[in-house]
């Protein structure tokens, strides 16, 4: 593609300037704050991984990964502001996810191991950890808040920290896997994965495209499970004191 | 209070401290054991807060509580709330049925209610055999009070708090509830600590008192005292709840 098509795509900014403009939705500002920074982010990223992939050192990919996780982190721990340690628990999780997937698809040798693989694939599963990261604590912290009395009465009964809280756990957990699954449901009917149509536009035969995009929702949907079980586990004992009392969530 | 009892639980200077806020300013006092003691005073009095303290789900900012004689620090907090059971305000209910509700406390260990037992339960509440396996949100907030009393039961406790478990029951059920609890009290020699608003409730079924106001406590004795009370708050709050 060439600078003066990319200019011309620019039309896809100013439609919807033009109509917040006419209906007044007040939105004009974030649209154009939102489209300088996509550009400068993704030149920037650009930019960055044709370095690290010219250099081909194993280091650089490990910084790109950390920074990743960094990212994806400072987003995610805003939902979990009541949990003590959130940080430090979303980090850990996200660590985990990487690992285990990144294990499985290096160690079997499903993907080479180079930085042009390694880096978006990271970029996907740590993306997609980090969402439904956010998603786990948003519900888990809504079913808390709503259910506080529940949870008293359990308590009140001899019930341990882990049965009071068991229901709300669960709950939160399958919704915010539920995306996830449902998205696969309808993969490939409604919309073609932004990674295949990539691949596709960019000439790759498209049967290769889709054995990509296969491994990448098999990886999320562990990606997902891990993700949500993890913070889930890790998150609740921090609500109770030693007395298993439930701690008031700041 | 008079100490011609063993005290079930004993309060020494206890104050619950949230957010800057005294809810319970160096309570001292004893319940008796195997009598009923009711809790007397105007909402925001810290009752509830008392109630929960000596169920172990709150802890005292200041000051000690024992139950029968031992720390309630020395107890496992499961242990102490089987021993010393209680009824909270609501009526809390788990997301089921009401059988579901009557056999969460022995779930909870592992162990399983039989449908004739809860039978029971249900009958020693008035509630017949029809509300078994009736979904809690369709109860009526009487009928609620009724479950969670019936529930509170099932783990035997040999301390019982009651939270104001009458407040949404009619005249009938209300005397039924009383007289189940003096059953309990009487058969089982299990030590009763009942709030309530209800003066003659007081009255009628407890042998003693505490009248609280204000995260104090201000007066205390057989319950009695309710008819002339010596403390001049004590006497301006029997008269506007008589009023």
């Amino acid at each position: 593609m060439t600078y003066t098509s990319l200019s011309l795509t620019l039309i896809f900014v100013l439609i919807p300037l033009v109509l917040s403009k006419t209906f007044k939705l007040g939105l004009e500002k974030d649209t154009v704050i939102a489209t300088i920074r996509s550009i400068i982010q993704l030149l920037a990223v650009g930019y960055i991984l044709k370095f690290v992939f010219d250099a081909g050192s194993t280091i650089y990919i490990f910084l790109m990964v950390a920074l990743m996780i960094l990212a994806a982190t400072l987003n995610a721990r805003k939902k979990g502001k009541g949990i003590k340690g959130i940080t430090w628990k979303i980090v850990f999780t996200l660590v985990t996810v990487e690992i285990v997937t990144q294990g499985v698809l290096l160690g079997f040798g499903i993907v080479p191991t180079t930085a042009q693989y390694i880096i978006p694939i990271s970029g996907m599963l740590i993306g997609n950890s980090m969402v439904l990261s956010i998603l786990f604590l948003n519900r888990f912290t809504a079913e808390i808040t709503s259910h506080q009395n529940e949870i008293e009465l359990i308590l009140s009964l001899g019930g341990t920290p882990k049965q009071a809280i068991h229901r709300q756990l669960i709950n939160a957990i399958k919704a915010s896997m539920i995306p996830t699954i449902e998205s696969q449901k309808t993969i490939g009917l409604v919309q073609l994965p932004g990674m295949m149509s990539g691949q596709i536009i960019g000439g790759a035969d498209p049967i290769q495209a889709v054995q990509f995009q296969l491994l990448i929702i098999f990886a999320l949907l562990t990606t997902a499970t891990l993700s949500s079980i993890m913070i889930g586990f890790l998150s609740y004992p921090v609500l109770f004191n030693d007395r298993l009392q439930m701690l008031e969530m700041k | 209070m008079t100490m011609l009892y063993e005290p079930a639980i004993h309060l020494h200077q206890v104050s619950f401290t949230v957010n800057d806020k005294n809810i319970l300013k160096s309570i001292t006092g004893s319940f008796p054991k195997g009598k009923i003691t009711t809790l007397v005073g105007p909402s925001g009095a810290g009752k509830t807060t008392l109630l929960k303290m000596c169920n172990g789900l709150l802890s005292p900012t200041e000051g000690h509580i024992a139950i029968d004689n031992q720390p309630i620090t020395n107890y496992e907090p499961t242990t102490l709330r089987k021993h010393v059971g209680i009824a909270l305000q609501a009526a809390p209910m788990i997301h089921g049925t009401v059988f579901d509700n009557l056999a969460l406390p022995l779930v909870l260990q592992g162990k399983k209610l039989t449908k004739q037992d809860a039978i029971q339960y249900l009958l020693d509440v008035g509630l017949d055999n029809s509300f078994l396996h009736r979904p809690t949100n369709e109860l009526s907030g009487g009928q609620r009070q009724k479950v969670s009393i019936a529930r509170t039961l099932i783990n035997q406790s040999s301390i019982l708090l009651l939270d104001e478990i009458t407040s949404a029951l009619d005249r009938q059920s209300v005397q039924d509830i009383e007289a189940l609890i003096t059953t309990i009290n009487k058969k089982y020699n299990v030590t009763i600590i009942w709030i309530t608003h209800n003066l003659q409730q007081a009255l009628t079924i407890g042998h003693y008192t505490w009248v609280m106001m204000g995260g104090e406590l201000i007066e205390t004795g057989e319950s009695s005292i309710l008819r002339a009370p010596s403390n001049p708050r004590v006497a301006e709050f029997v008269q506007g709840v008589n009023a």
